[in-house]
């Protein structure tokens, strides 16, 4: 844990709004800049702030690795999944129109945020992953400098 | 671009600081100054993307560049060194020539570029005016950029998300994803 006491009371403060601005930049991204990607590197960017300032096994309980593992696999499989869904429901593969009976824009509307989900899960995943990879090697023995 | 529009100082601004920045990286030897720098670096580009109205590349690059990258290459450089080891002259000669005949590639093929903001672009004038036309009566979404990425260009973005899920596989694979603490069950 960081023995600043100022940084901890900070980001205990913007860990949330990070992952707030996260997620309104997802479920906005139809309105405004944004989307699956730009989100889901802010809501990695929210873990890997809580680990630098928490320690490296407080992130680990809270987003456990395994998470990321499943995630990964997960949030593309939800993208393949809509086109997949809009396949069976009688149109293209990922023709979201068909997802709504009434084939009105609530199709393309619902498809359009169910594929950004999934991006947003996979982003969100290998950059904690690749954190996880990165931060929990130690350096090789017999070479610590300080 | 019109000669009255402001921005256009912005962008000269960012693109000299840009500039800067990267001479001084190439001149530093100390590897924590160079990771920081590089995120500067990432943080000024952000603001340059947004002058020039990518606010989605702008996010993106702000919080990747500046955030991820930055924390990524200090958790490497704690495996490395602290400093990086004096490059040879011969190095420095090679680099020179490999620059100079890309910059004079790059000068060479600037003659056919559109001018900057020109509308009658190839890229503005075909697919791009379709998708600006069509998304309003299709879609029926006000960001056009998110039609093109999800719904026109499905596929192409299905295809990132798995490249993005490939790179998450290969580091795992490269880098073992529970980290440290499978090599102390190990008994190591």
């Amino acid at each position: 844990m960081s023995p600043y006491v100022v940084l901890r009371v900070v980001s205990k403060l913007l860990i949330p709004l990070i992952f707030l601005y996260g997620f309104y930049v997802h479920f906005h991204g139809e309105y405004s800049p944004g989307g699956g990607f730009a989100a889901g590197v802010v809501v990695g960017v929210g873990v890997i702030l809580y680990a630098l300032i928490f320690g490296l096994q407080a992130a680990r309980k809270a987003v456990p690795p395994y998470w990321a593992r499943i995630g990964m696999a997960l949030g593309a499989l939800i993208f393949a999944g809509v086109g997949f869904i809009s396949l069976f429901m009688g149109g293209n593969y990922l023709d979201y129109t068909v997802l709504d009976p009434n084939r009105t824009y609530l199709g393309q509307h619902i498809g359009i945020v169910a594929v950004e989900f999934g991006v947003l899960v996979s982003v969100t995943a290998v950059i904690i992953a690749i954190f996880y990879a990165f931060a929990g090697r130690e350096r090789p023995a017999g070479e610590a400098e300080d | 671009m019109t000669g009255g529009d402001i921005t256009q100082y912005f962008d000269y601004l960012f693109m000299i600081m840009l500039l800067f920045i990267g001479l001084t990286i190439i001149r530093l030897q100390n590897l924590f100054a160079v990771v920081m720098l590089t995120g500067v670096y990432s943080l000024i580009a952000a603001a340059w993307f947004v002058s020039l109205g990518a606010a989605d590349v702008a996010i993106t690059e702000a919080a990747v560049g500046a955030g991820i990258s930055t924390v990524l290459l200090l958790a490497a450089m704690l495996l490395t060194a602290r400093e990086a080891k004096p490059t040879t002259a011969f190095r420095h000669w090679a680099a020179l020539v490999v620059m100079a005949a890309a910059g004079v590639a790059v000068f060479y093929a600037l003659g056919d570029l559109p001018v900057y903001g020109a509308a009658d672009t190839p890229a503005n004038t075909g697919p791009g005016m379709a998708y600006i036309e069509r998304t309003p009566s299709e879609i029926n979404i006000p960001n056009v950029v998110t039609a093109v990425l999800a719904s026109y260009r499905g596929f192409d973005t299905m295809g990132e998300v798995f490249v993005v899920f490939a790179a998450g596989v290969g580091v795992a694979l490269l880098l073992n994803l529970s980290g440290a603490g499978r090599r102390e069950e190990d008994g190591e």
